[in-house]
């Protein structure tokens, strides 16, 4: 089913950090905000090439707490959201 | 004389050695250009004297916030003679951008790479000669919070600096310095703190977290009650013997106005304010504690998606937890936050937090109107009105002051503080007090008398005297919310610092220490006294508040909103606490 394919890669296309689940890891293929977050993200290790992974997820809507090699972060879904993970 | 700066991202301890080094001699300065003070000290380097300046934390240096400018013109406009740039060595890996920046510089560099206690518990190696020789620049491993490796530090600066060709990296290829990182540094493939994991697991579990986050900050208040309160009895027992033995047959001789002056005046109100000192040290202590664990970040999580929908963030929470010591310092942490709107709001709501001056005077009020069961729920309900006012003026202002700054916070392991750490930090407290002491509470607490003592012939503090006649002046307002004219001659002083409000009763009423508490048990009722206690914790906590909120925002506007709200706050919540209150006591 070629339709179902298509539906199947777009939905992968778009994977992002806030999808993420709780225990799983990925890698980071591009950040989606402007230039002067997208240094913050990355002094903190949030750049291209690095693997994440979601230690936790708080309640209501919370921040995710994360972990990338050594460092441990928080970060509100909505940041989150411009993060493209690898398929 | 030479200057060395220090220089790294935020958390990397750069406080913490610059302690290490300076022991707690530095002063705050202003440099050319610059908008903020700057922290610096002198240091004797081998045998010459240098200056050692600590430069905010940053995460890049050609980023656009207001401390990585701070860096950027600073490096610009002062001469220095070497940065010594600070590294987490248990995070190397995401430091590599900026240390490839700094190397740009063209500036004398030495590496120090901190934490290496945790660095080492992860099993992270660091051969710091081969990096040394491939970077062309010394390296340091140590930690400045145990002491380990410091004895390297002083004697590789001074080698830096007295160096005959500086040995800065001209032109550091992009890939160099990641090429010798990682040559020289293996990082285990599962390195994780486990004492970190297991501990989190419990402190954030997504529905007990909260509740713990409270019943631990419940603790620490209670704590400092139960410990501070025995110690501030002692105190103040002690201050009034002095008086008794030792200053009364001193001056016996001695006119009496100048010993109405200096025992009356001065003594009584310093003496009653010095009495809470104890408390006051023991509560930055504990607080202190709470925040070198690196529980306050974890607090941000926990917090974030409630602070969230009123308009704030998980570090403006923490910033008002900050403010429960002294609202200065939380002001001034506000700079960590990039995005304007949610900087003021920040600002605005850190002026309700219940600081420490504050908290002496719900110390002194509770103790003498409730029983000791009553005591720590009754300042709890203050913290817990402190943070609802919070909560309420960001409601009411977050549309106007709108946040679009990302949430992204760090999570350090958690860590024991050091005993040397909990000592500096009292000390610091001690000195703080007295150089407030020094500044604000003498000239109060002379005012006051004078206000109480004159016109000459008039009855100390009565109707006639110059504050008895404000406080009549005053009483159609004030008289609603069951505020007396003493208590309303406490709260326009009170307006200065709230150190004075105790002090300033103190010589209202001629009396210090058990006496004057016996006296305020007869005058007031619970209800006045707790009306007078609302009002206190909403309205304008000092003068160096309101002059930290104008310089961080250079606004008249927003400062002249920042006194103005919370005053009539205060007279809304205490009217109505009053109001209501005696309605269903006379029912």
């Amino acid at each position: 089913m070629p339709h179902s394919s298509t539906l199947k890669s777009n939905a992968t296309a778009l994977r992002t950090l806030e999808g993420l689940r709780v225990g799983e890891s990925a890698c980071i293929v591009s950040l989606n905000v402007e230039a002067d977050l997208s240094k913050r993200f990355s002094a903190l290790g949030l750049r291209p090439g690095n693997w994440v992974r979601v230690l936790r997820s708080a309640i209501l809507g919370g921040p995710m707490h994360l972990r990338i090699g050594t460092t441990e972060l928080i970060l509100r879904r909505h940041e989150a959201r411009s993060i493209a993970l690898a398929p | 004389m030479k200057r060395v700066a220090l220089l790294g991202m935020p958390n990397t301890g750069k406080s913490t050695l610059f302690n290490r080094l300076t022991g707690a001699h530095a002063k705050v300065g202003n440099w050319p250009g610059l908008t903020v003070e700057l922290l610096s000290a002198k240091l004797l380097v081998g045998d010459q004297m240098v200056q050692l300046i600590d430069l905010p934390g940053i995460y890049d240096m050609h980023g656009f916030s207001d401390d990585e400018k701070v860096v950027t013109t600073f490096l610009e406009t002062q001469t220095t003679d070497l940065l010594v740039v600070l590294l987490n060595t248990s995070q190397l890996d995401r430091q590599l951008n900026f240390v490839q920046q700094v190397m740009q510089q063209r500036v004398p560099v030495l590496l120090v790479m901190n934490m290496v206690d945790e660095a080492q518990k992860l099993g992270i190696h660091v051969d710091t000669k081969g990096l040394s020789e491939q970077l062309g620049v010394h390296v340091c491993l140590l930690s400045a919070k145990y002491g380990q490796g410091m004895e390297q530090l002083l004697p590789a600066i001074r080698k830096v600096l007295t160096a005959t060709s500086p040995s800065h990296p001209s032109g550091v290829e992009t890939n160099h310095v990641e090429q010798a990182f990682g040559q020289c540094i293996s990082v285990p493939s599962q390195a994780s703190h486990v004492l970190t994991e297991s501990l989190d697991r419990v402190l954030l579990h997504p529905w007990f977290g909260l509740p713990i986050f409270f019943a631990v900050m419940l603790l620490v208040f209670q704590g400092v009650f139960a410990i501070g309160k025995p110690l501030q009895d002692a105190t103040a027992w002690m201050l009034t013997e002095g008086r008794t033995f030792l200053l009364e047959p001193l001056m016996a001789t001695w006119p009496t106005v100048v010993q109405g002056l200096l025992l009356d005046g001065l003594y009584n109100g310093l003496s009653t304010v010095a009495s809470f000192v104890p408390l006051i040290v023991l509560f930055f202590v504990f607080m202190g504690i709470v925040e070198d664990t690196g529980y306050l970040s974890r607090a941000a999580y926990l917090m974030d998606a409630l602070m969230s929908r009123f308009g704030l963030d998980g570090r403006s929470f923490v910033m008002l937890l900050m403010g429960f010591g002294c609202n200065v310092p939380a002001l001034m942490g506000t700079r960590v936050i990039r995005s304007k709107g949610l900087r003021y709001l920040t600002m605005l709501v850190i002026p309700f937090s219940l600081c420490s001056a504050r908290m002496q005077v719900f110390v002194f009020f509770i103790a003498a109107l409730f029983t000791a069961t009553q005591a720590p729920w009754v300042l709890f309900s203050l913290y817990v009105m402190s943070l609802l006012m919070a909560m309420l003026t960001s409601l009411l202002f977050k549309n106007r002051y709108v946040n679009n700054d990302a949430f992204i916070l760090e999570m350090p392991p958690y860590r024991f503080p050091t005993l040397r750490q909990i000592v500096l930090r009292g000390w610091q407290e001690v000195r703080h007090f007295l150089h407030r002491a020094s500044r604000f509470i003498v000239i109060g607490v002379l005012l006051v008398w004078a206000l109480t003592n004159f016109p000459i012939g008039v009855g100390a503090g009565s109707i006639d005297s110059w504050a008895g006649q404000m406080g009549q002046f005053m009483a159609p307002v004030l008289s609603p919310l069951g505020i007396s004219a003493e208590l309303t001659i406490a709260l326009i002083f009170g307006f200065v610092a709230k150190e004075i409000v105790i002090g300033s009763l103190a010589v209202i009423y001629g009396l210090e220490g058990q006496m004057l508490v016996d006296t305020i048990t007869s005058h007031l009722h619970w209800m006045q006294a707790y009306s007078f206690m609302l009002f206190v914790l909403i309205y304008t906590p000092c003068v160096s508040t309101i002059a930290t909120i104008r310089n961080e925002t250079k606004s008249l506007w927003f400062t002249t909103l920042s006194v103005v709200w919370p005053l009539c706050a205060a007279w809304c919540v205490s009217f109505i606490f009053y109001e209501t209150a005696t309605y269903f006591v006379r029912a």
